[in-house]
């Protein structure tokens, strides 16, 4: 197959006003570097979120934190939380982390820059659709902002109840109550359901709906890029394992999205538009029966598990979105700081495809006990075994890719063996709840929360810190603090260990996830010593985070200079200036000569061999080495 | 620095382990006939987890320990671009496990789930809401009352909307305790008044959402006298984490005698069962 570059399709010139430059941008590098940005505030926000909620499990009320009445009078007062406001932060956690975090630095941000780069391209195939998906994304974070201004604040709440009646806010909290999911009907009924279940679950279902569409433009972009814009020589086979990461991810995101979107438009409609697709008939909430009250209208016909078939047809396949860029960047980061050639590069692309396709068959493990068809949660549960195969099968690979390696540690390589550790951990018990039977037991409690933390969120962010320690040369032309980059490794590893390995014994005891409060409960009375063992751990590792927010900021200025290709790796980002020229390859696109990681080939005069050095460079006969053509 | 990584992942391994094997903080006992059988289950795969986890973070280990770069230009990686044999190896022993796993961890939930309560169990309607659980026992005669949720009432106390109209209605009593029968198969009718709470007992090993608009039926049986913590274990609202009850296993007699009261009595009475037994102790 030849490759055509296509020239002249996306080629726009130089912006030189700021605005268009930095703000306004069509390059895609700087739209993955506001992707980046938008990650890394979100992610204070939502860290910062984990930190008040560890506060109020280890010391409950009446335990008093003067400072939490400061800042939250009405979530707070007195310094106490209420279970209301506890509430609110676990649901705004999981949305900001799961959709501006772990759906944004991966794919938007790191994505964003370096596949055209990699692929040899010029841009994005569509750039002005590149910069629109990044402002969406951006004001579906806004939106998700408003919320808890909507409901932790009178004024602004009355305000919003001008809106309707189902805007109702200033319910004290920072936000809607029901977790990440929202499942319906609590999240469809409206104020008469609690608080925070007017404004803030309104503008919670608007954000995430809002966020859907800026994912479908950027996955329609990476999907076209990758698929037609590839440099000459860039076969599909000699393409870096980041950039089928990233293309499954597109192709995940596409097909998952939507659903989210059109579940998202049908739960505001039962929210403000009186339909029932959620709402079954006959509730009573609050003393009211539905259609006796002009607070309650009535309600009749809708199916609340219809929302978690919605919800999670795309919520599964949003954990891969999650963790394919970072197992992406892992493999490419572990090849090549072991000096090494991937281990299994086609069966690490038929891994990621497997994880990819399965991913969309599996969604029913996370519904087994919610009333549906026993017979499907069968069905359900064997597919989800199988799962683990493919994501054991890279394991081995990323192991057999460090057999016989000359390993150089650096801060991103440390990251790189991290994300495979933590996945292992993570991942692995996925076998047990991903079993009818067991999951009967471990549905909702804090194994649930430990298997997902790790695997799809510690692991993940470990694939991204990799990511930057290794770009960033290429990114700002400066490395990042190598010493301090070690120090932030050494104790966030330790640190997320400590976090989430206790968690899984606090789930076999029986521990329910999303409680305010476990005084109630005699059988959870022996785990109060884990519960401040996590909890002081937890503050130790996001004080850490400090650590590397400093490096960042401070490398970004005073970092040591670096060369074009510090690393001394061989993919196409690596060919071109540090950083990239506006159009990438200074108007000279590279040819591609190899596969991507043609490391310690023997008779070569260095130890790598750059994907654009000419073919003879490359004895022939060892092992596959992608399709030449 | 590749020392010091492998001997902190090889700490990290076995402090997971030795969490997991101190027994310290394990199940509560259980109390339900297919609860042996679940736990079993449950021991057959951390044991697979934790071979598999151990032995891929000691893997992981000895890689960086061994594989250390030594700065010398002339020392190479070997070049290798993978092995088609091991690539075959690794999936099918993987899949082997991990199906075989997957398909071993259907037969407490066909057993549960796939068939209805057995004749001659004793039945129980169940009716959550907001956050407060309900009992709805049929009384003498055996038969449930008909519930409508028009008759809902919370003010008047009529919480599942008890028809008083129907005959069937005249011995049923609600109450916010579960009694059930020791040793004899016991059906749960679940329902939910306002948004979905899940039934959960940690000494039963199982959990069932309640889903408005839907009745669900489980059923089990107790083999263990008792008092037990009952727990809403899906988010609910507010107030989820007090959304709190008990279940109490009695002997058939007690359980029968229970039944033949009259509403007003039978409240009284369960009040007694209640402060009679005591909790399981938690070391």
């Amino acid at each position: 197959m030849s490759v055509e570059s296509h020239e002249g399709v996306h080629r726009h010139p130089a912006p030189t006003s700021f605005i268009r430059k930095y703000i306004f941008s069509v390059d895609h590098k700087v739209i993955g570097i506001q992707y980046i940005i938008l990650a890394l505030v979100a992610v204070l926000v939502g860290m910062t979120m984990s930190l008040l909620m560890r506060l109020n499990l280890s010391w409950p009320p009446p335990h008093s934190w003067p400072i939490l009445e400061t800042l939250f009078p009405t979530g707070a007062p007195g310094g106490v939380m209420t279970p209301e406001f506890y509430l609110s932060l676990v649901t705004m956690h999981g949305t900001i982390m799961v959709f501006f975090v772990l759906t944004t630095a991966p794919q938007g941000g790191f994505g964003n820059y370096f596949l055209p780069i990699q692929i040899g391209a010029e841009d994005m195939a569509f750039p002005t659709l590149n910069m629109l998906s990044f402002w969406v994304t951006l004001v579906g974070f806004i939106v998700i902002l408003l919320a808890i201004f909507a409901e932790g604040n009178q004024s602004v709440g009355q305000w919003f109840a001008a809106l309707g009646p189902s805007f109702a806010g200033g319910s004290g909290t920072v936000g809607p109550i029901g977790g990440w999911t929202g499942y319906a009907p609590l999240s469809a009924l409206g104020k008469i359901a609690g608080p925070g279940q007017g404004a803030g679950m309104n503008l919670w279902v608007i954000s995430i709906a809002i966020f859907c569409v800026g994912s479908l433009l950027g996955a329609l972009n990476f999907i076209t890029t990758l698929l037609n814009m590839r440099t000459k020589g860039m076969s599909l086979m000699r393409m870096p394992l980041t950039c089928w990461a990233w293309f499954t991810t597109a192709v995940l995101a596409l097909l998952s999205f939507p659903v989210l979107l059109g579940g998202g438009i049908l739960l505001l409609l039962d929210r403000i538009a009186g339909t029932s697709f959620f709402i079954p008939s006959g509730l009573y909430v609050s003393g009211l029966l539905s259609g006796t009250n002009p607070n309650f209208p009535l309600h009749t016909g809708g199916s609340p598990i219809l929302w978690q078939h919605l919800f999670w047809f795309f919520g599964h396949p949003e954990v891969y979105i999650a963790i394919l860029p970072g197992m992406g960047a892992t493999s490419h980061i572990l090849s090549t700081f072991a000096r090494k050639p991937v281990f299994g590069y086609r069966a690490m692309v038929f891994a990621i495809f497997a994880i990819g396709l399965l991913g969309f068959f599996v969604w029913g493990h996370h519904m087994f006990i919610s009333g549906m068809s026993p017979y499907s949660a069968i069905a359900f549960s064997v597919l989800t075994l199988s799962i683990g195969v493919p994501s054991a099968v890279k394991t081995f690979n990323w192991l057999g890719t460090l057999w016989g390696a000359r390993i150089r540690f650096t801060t991103a390589m440390l990251f790189a063996l991290g994300f495979v550790s933590l996945f292992v951990a993570g991942g692995i018990t996925g076998l047990i709840l991903g079993q009818s039977s067991l999951d009967l037991a471990m549905h909702d409690t804090y194994i649930v929360t430990a298997h997902f933390h790790l695997v799809m969120g510690v692991a993940s962010i470990f694939g991204m810190f990799a990511a930057l320690y290794f770009w960033f040369p290429k990114m700002f032309g400066r490395f990042m603090n190598e010493k301090i980059g070690k120090l932030h490794f050494w104790l966030t590893f330790i640190g997320v260990y400590a976090i989430f390995v206790p968690m899984h014994i606090m789930g076999i005891v029986g521990m329910p996830r999303r409680y305010a409060s476990f005084g109630e409960y005699e059988f959870l009375r022996t785990l109060h010593p884990l519960v401040l063992l996590v909890s002081v751990a937890a503050i130790i590792t996001i004080t850490a985070q400090l650590i590397f927010y400093f490096n960042l900021i401070w490398s970004v200025f005073k970092g040591e200079k670096a060369g074009d290709n510090p690393w001394e790796a061989t993919t196409l980002e690596w060919t071109t200036a540090t950083p990239p020229p506006h159009d990438n390859f200074a108007g000279v696109l590279p040819t591609v000569y190899h596969g991507p990681y043609e490391f310690a080939v023997p008779g070569a005069p260095k130890d790598y061999v750059m994907q654009t050095e000419a073919e003879a460079d490359v004895p022939s006969g060892n092992g596959h080495n992608g399709h030449k053509h | 620095m590749g020392r010091v990584l492998a001997v902190i992942i090889w700490i990290i391994t076995l402090l997971s382990v030795l969490l997991f094997v101190s027994g310290k903080w394990w199940f509560p006992t259980a109390i339900s006939e297919h609860a042996p059988a679940l736990d079993r289950q449950f021991m057959i795969t951390i044991v697979v987890v934790g071979i598999a986890f151990t032995a891929a973070q000691v893997g992981l280990g000895w890689m960086v320990w061994k594989y250390r770069a030594t700065g010398s230009a002339a020392d190479r990686a070997t070049y290798s671009h993978g092995s088609n044999r091991l690539e075959v190896i690794w999936t099918v022993i993987t899949a082997v496990v991990f199906i075989a796993l997957g398909v071993m961890g259907q037969s407490v939930w066909a057993s549960l789930r796939l068939h209805d309560a057995p004749a001659g169990s004793y039945s129980v309607e169940v009716v959550a809401q907001q956050f407060q659980w309900n009992f709805h026992y049929a009384g003498k005669d055996g038969k449930f009352g008909r519930t409508d949720p028009k008759l809902i009432d919370d003010s008047a106390l009529n919480f599942v909307g008890l028809d008083s109209a129907d005959a069937a209605a005249a011995d049923d009593a609600v109450t916010a305790t579960l009694a059930i029968p020791v040793n004899r198969p016991v059906e749960l009718r679940l329902r939910s008044k306002d948004v979905i709470h899940n039934f959960w007992v940690p000494q039963l090993r199982f959990k069932q959402d309640l889903v408005p608009g839907m009745e669900i039926k489980v059923h089990f049986t107790a083999n263990k006298v008792g008092k037990y913590e009952l727990a809403c274990a899906e988010l609910c609202g507010q107030l989820h984490f007090k959304m709190k009850s008990y279940m109490l296993v009695l002997p058939e007699e007690e359980i029968q005698a229970l039944q033949a009261l009259p509403q007003d009595q039978f409240q009284a009475r369960m009040a007694e069962l209640l402060a009679k037994y005591p909790l399981p102790t938690y070391q």
